[in-house]
């Protein structure tokens, strides 16, 4: 027994050392972006800086040429106005999916799921007729408009709400509640996991999204972080420290926020396997 | 039907004399439709319709600029054209070398790391998250680090290449023999945390019991691994293998911030060739043609990968 714990602590110890050179890539960023510029780039690498340059590269990021603020405002904006209509949505339909009963249901519910394999790549070129013909060409509404209807977390609703007892539906019909006021009173309140980890899910897909933004966005005012980075990167190509805090400021909110919620993140991931 | 019965049962008896029209069953099959019309417009409209008028478009030589008007029949000449150029074929080769590259990498790694993970590990949590935690990441900033970290002379891992006697380290995302390379290397890195996820799901189904049987028969470690854990996950590595070939043809992000298709197309794939036709050279009808192509690639192969799985069983 005591030799299999002492293989034990010696694989997790290599793990561990794994898992560091898997990170390193992200770590170096972190050490990049707190550095000189002339540190950046020496070799072997300086993993914790010799002189401290943090708070002038965050100057150049968040204080310099590119507003790096304002695409971040846009990215929050956009991002959280989509979640919140992805989750009314998807629980909306979830929730009819799994709970009521009604002629063709099953009919539509397979539709969505042979739709669901359309790539939204194939419909790129028709979206920006659409779109313009819209009106919206250009605007933050287009990009909310286009990514706040999600198949995976439709069928994530579904499949969590398939699990909620039918007795408290019930219960709620006696009392003369509207489906409606059941949906919103009952349903809802019991389903808080699966809205939080489709919540966080469709957050980050929103805030990584490059595609759509690089398509339909060409006013410089309302570029989103991706977008930021890109031209950040075309303004400051030699920089690197300042590309890589700016780097570091896209990745650390969403990654505080994983953290945090890592259970339900990876809860959502491991049962529905969604993915962007 | 039970919910019928239920909600007739509350009305009062006055009412259900005189038949009322809204009925339970019938408000239920209104409010039913009403829960899912938002999400299914929106998909229908956003999903479903473009795809049919990018066919319509792939038919037409439409160039965006001269407005509607310029929409004309032009039969099967995109097509015809798109078979002919070279360019097309090449990204098509890109995609496949991307594909067949990424797809096996991720999931054999994956599936080693999650075993390890899984089986003989102490703080499984932080390791399930670490692994993770590049999946979260925004692509385009990833991409940044690694452009650097790929810089021909200076960067990290060319001095740590030479520091082991390579010399003459490659050009990483600046040469046409290593960029698709270049890319590949990032985006398995990305999507390694995504599949250990997965793989640790499955693994947790799998009943302790079948190992100490095989452990009381004598089976070594790696026998139980070849003869237990990989066949009790081949529904995991079905699906990771479909969602990872689709994801493989979808590739864009990588290659439109870092090396924009180049150098002279070695890293042009279908999505980003789609991409330029369509919105560097407005040519609408073009771009269809290649989104066509694109949806039915994808169809052809989910459809293979779940005749294949049938066989098999």
């Amino acid at each position: 027994m005591a030799q299999l714990k002492i293989s034990k602590i010696i694989v997790t110890l290599l793990m561990g050392l794994l898992s560091l050179v898997f990170l390193s890539p992200l770590l170096w960023m972190l050490s990049a972006a707190s550095k000189i510029e002339k540190d950046v780039m020496k070799f072997p690498v300086q993993w914790i800086p010799t002189d401290w340059n943090l708070i002038n590269n965050f100057q150049t990021v968040w204080y310099g040429k590119v507003p790096f603020g304002h695409y971040y405002m846009n990215s929050i904006k956009i991002a959280l106005i989509t979640t919140a209509l992805t989750l009314v949505f998807s629980s909306m339909a979830g929730f009819s999916f799994a709970k009521m009963k009604f002629r063709y249901k099953n009919v539509v519910f397979f539709m969505l799921l042979t739709f669901f394999m359309i790539p939204a790549e194939s419909t790129l070129v028709p979206r920006y007729v659409l779109i313009k013909w819209l009106g919206l060409y250009n605007t933050h509404a287009a990009l909310i408009v286009m990514t706040a209807f999600s198949i995976p977390l439709t069928f994530l609703m579904r499949q969590f709400m398939l699990g909620i007892n039918q007795e408290f539906i019930e219960a709620g019909k006696i009392d003369g509640a509207g489906l409606f006021r059941i949906y919103w009173q009952i349903v809802l309140p019991m389903a808080k996991p699966i809205l939080a980890t489709a919540g966080i899910l469709k957050f980050m897909w929103s805030w990584n999204d490059y595609q759509n933004p690089l398509i339909f966005l060409v006013d410089s005012k309302l570029y989103t972080v991706p977008l930021g980075i890109q031209s950040f990167q075309g303004m400051y190509s030699t920089s690197y420290a300042a590309i890589m805090m700016a780097a570091v400021s896209a990745i650390l909110p969403l990654l505080l926020v994983f953290i945090i919620l890592q259970k339900q993140v990876i809860k959502g991931i491991a049962v529905g396997g969604v993915k962007g | 039907m039970q919910g019928n019965s239920q909600s007739r049962i509350s009305l009062p008896k006055s009412d259900s004399l005189k038949k009322k029209y809204w009925t339970g069953s019938r408000k239920e099959t209104l409010l039913g439709w009403l829960f899912i019309a938002p999400e299914t417009i929106g998909i229908v409209v956003l999903g479903a319709f473009p795809l049919l008028f990018s066919l319509y478009l792939s038919f037409t030589d439409w160039d965006l600029v001269s407005g509607l008007k310029g929409i004309n029949y032009v039969g099967f000449d995109n097509y015809i054209q798109l078979f002919q150029e070279s360019k097309f074929y090449i990204t098509l080769k890109n995609n496949l070398l991307y594909t067949a590259a990424t797809v096996p990498l991720s999931i054999i790694i994956a599936l080693v790391i999650a075993v390890v993970i899984h089986s003989v590990l102490y703080f499984k949590g932080y390791f399930k998250v670490v692994f993770f935690i590049p999946y979260i990441a925004t692509t385009v900033a990833v991409a940044a680090v690694f452009s650097v970290l790929f810089h021909p002379s200076q960067g990290v891992i060319n001095n740590l290449l030479m520091s082991f006697g390579i010399m003459d380290p490659p050009k990483w995302l600046g040469s046409t023999d290593f960029a698709l390379w270049s890319i590949i290397i990032i985006a398995v890195w990305q999507v390694i945390g995504y599949n250990v996820v997965i793989y640790l799901a499955g693994l947790t189904a799998i009943p302790d019991d079948l190992y100490e049987a095989a452990e009381i028969d004598g089976a070594n470690k790696w026998k139980q691994f070849t003869r237990i854990t990989v066949p009790m996950l081949g529904t995991t590595t079905f699906f990771l293998t479909i969602t990872s070939v689709i994801n493989s043809f979808k590739v864009f992000d990588l290659v439109a911030f870092l090396t924009g298709g180049g150098p002279r197309n070695a890293t042009n794939v279908l999505v980003y060739y789609l991409y330029e036709e369509g919105f560097q050279k407005f040519r609408m009808g073009y771009a269809a043609t290649l989104s066509w192509v694109l949806f039915i690639v994808i169809g052809i192969i989910t459809l293979l990968t779940v005749r294949m799985q049938r066989n098999q069983y």
